[in-house]
């Protein structure tokens, strides 16, 4: 099975273990991945921000391009790309006017070929939880996840499971042998980008999501968008000065978890790369041996 | 702006209308988007007294309120709307129009992070984290902000030091050249 892949700019620094463990588990079930050539930014929040014609003429160039490299399916693995390249697609398809002015702005052409998916989609639907189990070699032994997809379900484009209470993500990790705990923040907000320019809001928010994940009783965190996890993981130090309780919860891409299952290399999986060390926990768990 | 000077109520409902299909008069006011926003308690303004201004055509409060720029696009407000309106949607809109009106932004630090990410892309084709966040930290005065995650973020490769260009930069010059219109129906 081969398919475009869209990795999206965090994947290659803050979330390069997103990219790692996706190309490690994706090799390990047979699937090529092949990057669309030269992609570029989507634009994400600012472009929407700031500039209506340039928040749609960006991702347009990216599903042009994988056109053009014969990728009728291309799947990403950040939230955001993949609703701006789905929602894109879609006005694209349905609006003459629209399709013409971004073949102006653009300068080429786009067929309307190019379907995107959501890596949560693509694993259930094209992969399937059957091959995935055929690729596990051990389980994840009843670790308790709690699954956090933040606003991914919601947005535009995006219709992917239930906008409030999704479970996508709870039966792969059902199928990964962990036990998915039912929990009260799966859709909060993680505050995306107010880190950066409002830190004390994203701070009160992954608190209380990560309070929430405690009080229920996960031993980590599952994410499926480097921003999300980004925040969850980076921010445990700050929330701890700013309200001096200490979680070190971790929190792994679900494609580590997958990984693990597939006794993939610790560091292949880019599991080093976390902020908080699950090290501990996977051990305890038998998951990883020493 | 048109619509500032006409004493037609309705303009600036109509004018959003316009831009986006989202008719702000079915608002019934019953305040699910402000009990349901996560960053309610920060806003100047919430989410339903934005709606209601827009009704009583007051551009002028809601334009330079924060609210429009610490609305972080999570979409909850618009999934709970009992008339279905995509009040994200119309936070997007808003964002665009106070920019174009060149109001007092309420939220200024958010602006400059939203340009200096564009001019990343603008640059390189891609996103570059580590220079917009020191580019950021620039402009806001506080050069060592967030510092202190810099050490760690960098043992765990979790840095880029030089980023990437992509190979047709032209390109991408050319479309943010091209992409003049901040808002649909523009002209």
């Amino acid at each position: 099975m081969q398919v475009g892949y869209y990795p999206g700019c965090s994947l290659e620094s803050s979330a390069k273990e997103f990219d790692l463990s996706i190309r490690a588990i994706f090799k390990e079930m047979g699937v090529s991945l092949q990057e669309i050539p030269d992609w570029n930014c989507c634009g994400a929040s600012p472009a929407h921000s700031l500039n209506e014609e340039l928040a749609i003429a960006l991702p347009y160039w990216n599903l042009v391009k994988a056109e053009e490299a014969g990728l009728d399916k291309i799947v990403s693995p950040c939230p955001a790309c993949y609703s701006h390249l789905k929602h894109i697609h879609e006005e694209v398809v349905k609006d003459s006017h629209l399709a013409d002015r971004l073949q102006t702005i653009v300068g080429k052409g786009y067929g309307g070929k190019t379907e995107s998916k959501h890596l949560l989609d693509f694993i259930k639907e094209d992969i399937g939880l059957e091959r995935l189990k055929s690729s596990m070699k051990t389980s994840l032994k009843g670790l308790k996840v709690v699954s956090y997809y933040g606003c991914l379900t919601r947005l535009p484009g995006v219709n992917l499971d239930d906008v409030e209470n999704p479970v996508l993500m709870d039966e792969i990790i059902d199928a990964l042998g962990g036990e998915p705990l039912d929990w009260s923040h799966k859709t909060e907000c993680c505050g995306a980008s107010l880190s950066v320019t409002r830190t004390e809001i994203a701070l009160r928010l992954v608190r209380s999501i990560l309070e929430a994940a405690q009080e229920k009783g996960a031993e980590c965190i599952a994410a499926v968008c480097p921003l999300c996890q980004s925040n969850l993981d980076t921010r445990q130090g700050d929330i701890f000065k700013k309200y001096g309780t200490l979680y070190k919860m971790p929190t792994l891409y679900l494609t580590q978890l997958i990984g693990l299952t597939q006794k993939l290399g610790f560091a292949q999986l880019g599991l080093d790369r976390l902020i908080i060390s699950p090290v501990d926990l996977l051990l305890k768990k038998g998951i990883i041996e020493k | 702006m048109k619509y500032l000077s006409s004493q037609d109520i309705h303009q600036f409902r109509n004018y959003i209308l316009s831009v986006n299909g989202e008719d702000v008069s079915k608002c019934i006011q019953c305040g699910k988007c402000s009990a349901g926003c996560p960053i309610s308690p920060e806003m100047d303004l919430q989410p339903n007294q934005v709606l209601r201004l827009i009704q009583i055509n007051d551009p002028r409060a809601v334009l330079r309120s924060s609210t429009i720029w610490l609305c972080a696009s999570c979409e909850t407000c618009s999934v709970r709307c009992p008339e279905e309106i995509e009040i994200a949607k119309i936070m997007d809109t808003l964002r665009k129009l106070a920019v174009e009106a060149k109001v007092p932004l309420g939220e200024e630090n958010v602006v400059k992070f939203d340009e200096i990410f564009l001019d990343s892309i603008r640059k390189r084709g891609r996103v570059h984290e580590l220079e917009l966040v020191m580019r950021y930290n620039l402009a806001i005065r506080q050069p060592l902000k967030d510092a202190h995650l810099g050490p760690i973020m960098f043992t765990r490769g979790k840095l880029n030091l030089l980023g990437h260009k992509i190979k047709e930069l032209g390109r991408i010059k050319e479309i943010f050249r091209s992409s003049k219109r901040i808002i649909k129906g523009q002209e």
